[in-house]
C-alpha cells in the first residue's frame, strides 16, 4: 500500500529539498545579519558580499556594550518587560479563574469584551492615550509602559489562561472547597500548583511582546533613560551616518532573551498557544 | 448574628467572588481602552481638538466624510487591504506547507525538531529588528541583489524599499517572511490532533495523497485555519512599526497604510480630528472582522 523502496526513497529526497530550501528561506536573512554584525562598517557592502570577511571582529558588541545609553536601553526592557509579565500573570491567573470555575450574570459579555479588545488597533489608541497618560501624571515613566502593555498581552494571557484551567477537572479544586479551604485557597494551592506549564507559556508569551512593542514605548517616553530597545535601534538609524555594525550587533543581542526564552520554553509555550488561540 | 442573615452574607459574597477576580483586569481595559475609545470617538466628531487655540466644534459626521472621500485615504486603504490580504494568503500557504513537511513521517524526530527551530526563527525577532535585517538585505548594494543578479534573474540594481513599483510588495513580503511561523506552529499542533485512525480509513477507501490532504486534513483544520486567518487579517491591518521602519510610507506613499497614515496626521500635521476619524474607520473595520473571529472562537468552544 505505501509503495516500493524506490518510490520512499524519491520521496525522502523530495521532502529533504523542500526542507533545506524552507530553511533558506527561513535562516539565511538571520544568518547574514549575525554575520554582518561582525563585519566594519565599511565592509557590510562591500562587493562581492562575503558571509564572514577579512574585518571579522567583536567591535560592534564591544561599542555596543561599553556604552552606558545602550544598556540602559537593555535595563529599561527588561525591567518592564518582568513587571509586565508578573503583572499580567497574576492578573490572568485571578481572571482565568473566574471565567473557567464561576458562573455570573455578565459572564459572556465579559468575555466577549475580553476577546475583542485583542482586536482593537493600538493606533486607535494612541490619539487619546497620550493625553490620558500626561493626565494620569505618568508619561515617561515605567509605569505608563506596564500599564499600557498590559492591556495588549491580558486578553490572549486571559483567553490561554482559562483555556488551561478548563483542562483540569472541577473536582480537584471541590474536594479543597469541601475540606474547608476558601476559594483563594483552592486557586492558589491547588491550579496553580497544577497550572505550571500554561502559566509558563502565558508568562513567555507577554515577556515575548513586552520586550518588542514599539509604537507605544516611542510615544510614551521622552527621555533616552526611559527607552527601550527597541527605540534604541530605531535612534540608531535616525543617526546621519548609519552605523550598520553597531545597529546589527544591538539587534542580536536584543533578540537574544527572546531566542532563549524560547528555546527553553517552546514545549509549553506551543502547547499554551494553541490551547488558547485556536481550540481546534 | 443571627443565622440567615449570615447565609445571605456568604451568598452574597459568592456571587460577588467572580468580578472580584475579574476586578484588576475590569479596570485596567475600563481605563485604558474603554475611555480612550471614547474620547477617540468625540474627538473624531469635533474640530479644533488638541493643539488648537480655537475652542472645539462639533461637526457631527463631517470628519469621516472629508476622510473617506479624500484621495489619500483611499490609497491608505487599497495599501492596506492588498498588504493584509496577500500576507494572509501566503502567511496560509506556507505556514500550512512547512507545518505539512515537519509532520512528516520519513523524518525523525531530531531532524524535525531542529528544523522546527529554524523555521521559527523569524517569529523571535521584533518588528523594529525585522526592518533593520531587510533593510541590510535589500539595500541596493545588498546581498539580494547581489544574488539575483549573478543569477540573472534581473538585469539591473532594484531600489527594492524606495521604488514606488516595488516598494509595497518588498514590505508584503518582509511581513509575509516575519508572520508565518505563527501559522506553522498552530499548524503542528492542528495536525497532531488530528486521530490516525481517519488516515487509516482514508487509505483503506482507496485514497491518495492529495485526497487525504483535501478530505482529512483541510476539513480537521478547518477551525483553526479560521480563526488563524481572521486574528492575522486585524493584526496586518494593525500593522506600524515594520513599515515605519522600513519606508515610512514612501516612497510618494506607496506603502502608506491606515496605521501610517493615521500616525502622521496625529503627530506630524497635528490634524488630530482628522487622525481620529481615521482611528475610528480602523477600528470599524477591526471590529467588523473580529465580529467573525469572536463567532469562530464560539463555535470552537461549544
Amino acid at each position: 500500500m505505501i509503495g516500493s523502496r524506490r518510490q520512499i526513497l524519491v520521496r525522502k529526497i523530495l521532502i529533504w529539498i523542500a526542507l533545506i530550501l524552507g530553511a533558506c528561506f527561513a535562516g539565511l536573512p538571520v544568518l547574514w545579519m549575525v554575520s554582518s554584525s561582525f563585519k566594519s562598517n565599511l565592509e557590510i557592502f562591500a562587493y562581492p558580499p562575503a558571509l564572514i570577511d577579512y574585518s571579522f571582529s567583536f567591535d560592534a558588541y564591544k561599542a555596543v556594550l561599553s556604552d552606558p545609553g545602550q544598556l540602559r536601553f537593555f535595563f529599561n526592557s527588561y525591567l518592564v518587560a518582568i513587571m509586565v509579565t508578573i503583572c499580567t500573570v497574576v492578573t490572568s491567573i485571578l481572571a482565568g479563574y473566574s471565567f473557567s470555575r464561576y458562573d455570573f450574570r455578565f459572564k459572556k459579555f465579559l468575555n466577549l469584551i475580553i476577546i475583542g479588545v485583542q482586536s482593537v488597533p493600538p493606533i486607535t489608541l494612541m490619539i487619546p492615550y497620550f493625553g490620558l497618560i500626561v493626565w494620569l501624571g505618568i508619561y515617561n515613566s515605567y509605569t505608563a509602559l506596564v500599564l499600557t502593555y498590559m492591556v495588549f498581552t491580558l486578553s490572549y494571557a486571559i483567553i490561554m489562561m482559562t483555556g488551561y484551567f478548563n483542562t483540569l477537572p472541577r473536582d480537584l479544586d471541590e474536594a479543597v472547597m469541601i475540606d474547608g479551604g476558601g476559594s483563594f485557597v483552592t486557586l492558589w494551592r491547588i491550579l496553580v500548583p497544577i497550572s505550571l506549564p500554561g502559566i509558563v507559556a502565558v508568562g513567555v508569551y507577554t515577556f515575548m511582546l513586552a520586550w518588542n512593542e514599539f509604537l507605544f514605548a516611542l510615544t510614551l517616553t521622552r527621555t533616552n533613560d526611559m527607552r527601550t530597545v527597541p527605540i534604541g535601534i530605531h535612534l540608531l538609524m535616525g543617526q546621519h551616518s548609519f552605523e550598520w555594525n553597531q545597529m546589527l550587533a544591538l539587534s542580536v543581542l536584543g533578540s537574544l532573551p527572546v531566542l532563549i526564552l524560547f528555546l527553553l520554553f517552546q514545549r509549553y509555550f506551543i502547547a499554551g498557544m494553541s490551547a488558547g488561540s485556536v481550540k481546534g | 448574628m443571627s443565622e440567615p442573615a449570615n447565609i445571605g452574607w456568604e451568598q452574597r459574597k459568592r456571587k460577588l467572588l467572580p468580578y472580584g477576580y475579574l476586578s484588576p483586569t475590569l479596570l485596567l481595559l475600563a481605563a485604558l481602552t474603554v475611555i480612550p475609545i471614547g474620547t477617540v470617538f468625540l474627538y473624531s466628531l469635533v474640530d479644533n481638538v488638541i493643539v488648537n487655540p480655537n475652542p472645539p466644534v462639533f461637526v457631527g459626521l463631517d470628519n469621516y466624510e472629508e476622510v473617506l472621500t479624500n484621495r489619500k485615504f483611499r490609497g491608505a486603504l487599497s495599501n492596506t487591504m492588498y498588504f493584509s490580504i496577500v500576507s494572509v494568503v501566503v502567511h496560509f500557504i506556507i505556514g500550512l506547507s512547512f507545518a505539512l513537511l515537519l509532520n512528516s513521517r520519513l523524518l525523525s524526530a531530531n531532524v524535525k525538531a531542529i528544523f522546527r527551530v529554524i523555521y521559527i526563527l523569524p517569529w523571535v525577532f521584533t518588528a523594529s529588528i525585522i526592518a533593520i535585517l531587510w533593510r541590510l538585505l535589500l539595500n541596493p548594494h545588498g546581498v539580494v541583489n547581489f544574488v539575483l543578479l549573478e543569477l540573472g534573474i534581473i538585469p539591473e540594481l532594484n531600489e527594492w524599499l524606495s521604488d514606488r513599483k516595488l516598494a509595497l510588495n518588498a514590505v508584503t513580503f518582509i511581513n509575509i517572511w516575519s508572520g508565518y511561523p505563527f501559522y506553522m506552529v498552530s499548524f503542528l499542533a492542528g495536525l497532531q490532533g488530528i486521530p490516525d485512525d481517519l488516515y487509516e480509513s482514508g487509505r483503506v477507501d482507496g485514497g491518495n495523497a492529495w485526497q487525504l490532504f483535501r478530505h482529512i486534513t483541510l476539513p480537521q483544520l478547518r477551525p483553526i485555519i479560521i480563526s488563524l486567518a481572521l486574528l492575522d487579517f486585524i493584526w496586518t491591518i494593525h500593522q506600524f512599526t515594520l513599515i515605519w521602519m522600513t519606508t515610512g510610507g514612501g516612497p510618494l506613499r506607496s506603502t502608506e497604510v491606515l496605521s501610517t497614515y493615521t500616525y502622521k496626521a496625529a503627530f506630524s500635521s497635528h490634524e488630530y480630528s482628522i487622525a481620529s476619524t481615521i482611528a475610528m474607520v480602523i477600528l470599524a473595520i477591526c471590529t467588523f472582522v473580529a465580529i467573525f473571529y469572536v463567532r469562530s472562537q464560539r463555535m470552537a468552544d461549544e
